[in-house]
């Protein structure tokens, strides 16, 4: 069943099947998104892509658009909340973007600008979780993840290396290397594999090729991440 | 209304500046205003800051504090700041979130001090300083806002010159202060 919905006042039209934030999306409508990518399945762990539907708060990656359902995503309600999953992001990880080789390319990052972040707010928890350099290509600084798991779901669904996996529970879950030592090193991952290219912040990142576009020039640097997501399918 | 005389009456606010476990990195940016440097002097009066001779912080409008938290010396600057300014605001991302000094947050504090006093190559008589007039490091190094209420925040590394004057005029004026895209940045 197709159908139309109103988002923001303006009529989407939707074919069955989509989520909310497929036909917004294909509307000409950014939904801020972390863990939602156009090539998978939807995660709902970021949060990010919450509207209000009928006066509750639903992950419109995850929720079927429905005929004359009336969504509300850029207000100042749900851009407050918004925030505060980013203020929350940026404080359970380290991250230092003046010294991050993904500022200006980080989707973390620009979404902060966005939303007119000026502070993470809350405490930090300063995790200790030590880099893994033993990949020759490749390093990971795991104190930057946000769990969004498309280097696992990349790994495995597009690679079919099973690469990555999120571990253990609550604010100790952090992310994984499926190998016997643990090491990047030690298992089939390449830098040419899809998983090598789709963190969305700076925890897996290429060797030898950090700092290479001139401030100005990176992907975020002209122009904020509402434009930029809808050019191109990140 | 007459808006060129009541800009004549109004008394200039007074503005405290300080580096704590900074750079000066934030304050050279200050000074990357130029010539707005003329209108803010025109604009505003300087107490305590690296920039004027005075010792302690006096009563004053604004206070702009650059850096983190790291020693016991910072806590209680901080803290005059705090009691002293009506608007307190951290400035750059030391401020903000500790910033790269914080990434000895997860090393050991006295294996820090013995790696650079004691077992580093050339030293000639390796020990850690331990004058009392020297401030004690905290364990941690801490954003502002964990010691202090904060006001206002500029993030950036350090905010650019148009930043700051875009906060500072926002700020006299009895705007609030905003900063969107492309002012708005953390590195």
């Amino acid at each position: 069943m197709s159908g139309t919905f109103l988002f923001d006042g303006q009529p989407v039209p939707f074919e069955d099947g989509q989520t909310i934030l497929q036909a917004a999306r294909a509307a000409g409508h950014y939904v801020p998104h972390l863990c939602w990518h156009p090539d998978f399945p939807a995660h709902g762990s970021c949060k990010l892509c919450i509207v209000k539907v009928a006066g509750r708060h639903v992950s419109s990656c995850a929720m079927p658009a429905k005929d004359g359902m009336e969504v509300e995503s850029n207000t100042p309600e749900i851009n407050g909340e918004r925030r505060a999953l980013l203020q929350m992001l940026f404080v359970e990880g380290n991250h230092f973007c003046p010294s991050c080789e993904k500022s200006g390319n980080c989707q973390l990052q620009a979404l902060a600008y966005e939303l007119e972040m000026l502070t993470p707010r809350f405490n930090h928890f300063f995790p200790d979780r030590p880099v893994d350099a033993s990949h020759p290509d490749v390093l990971l600084d795991f104190n930057r993840c946000i769990f969004c798991e498309l280097c696992v779901r990349a790994s495995r669904d597009v690679d079919g290396k099973n690469v990555f996996a999120l571990t253990e529970r609550g604010i100790h879950k952090h992310l994984a290397v499926n190998a016997e030592s643990g090491r990047l090193a030690d298992t089939d991952f390449s830098a040419g594999d899809r998983a090598a290219s789709i963190c969305p912040v700076g925890v897996i990142l290429t060797k030898r090729v950090g700092f290479a576009s001139p401030i100005g020039a990176r992907k975020y640097d002209a122009q904020p991440i509402r434009v930029v997501a809808m050019q191109e399918d990140e | 209304m007459d808006t060129a005389a009541s800009e004549v009456s109004r008394p200039k606010l007074r503005v405290a500046t300080t580096s704590l476990a900074g750079c000066f990195g934030c304050h050279m940016s200050l000074l990357d205003i130029d010539e707005h440097l003329f209108e803010l002097a025109q604009l505003v009066d300087f107490d305590r800051s690296p920039i004027t001779d005075i010792k302690h912080c006096g009563p004053c409008d604004v206070g702009l504090i650059e850096g983190g938290v790291c020693n016991a010396e910072n806590v209680h600057v901080l803290r005059e700041f705090r009691r002293n300014c009506k608007i307190l605001v951290a400035v750059g991302a030391c401020a903000v979130n500790g910033g790269l000094p914080a990434q000895r947050n997860h090393l050991d504090l006295g294996a820090c001090l013995q790696q650079v006093y004691q077992f580093r190559d050339g030293v000639a008589q390796p020990q850690i300083p331990n004058d009392p007039e020297l401030p004690l490091l905290l364990d941690k190094v801490h954003p502002i806002h964990e010691v202090v209420r904060i006001d206002y925040f500029v993030p950036g590394c350090p905010p650019s010159g148009e930043a700051l004057w875009k906060f500072l005029t926002d700020l006299i004026a009895g705007r609030t202060p905003r900063l969107s895209h492309p002012l708005l940045h953390y590195d």
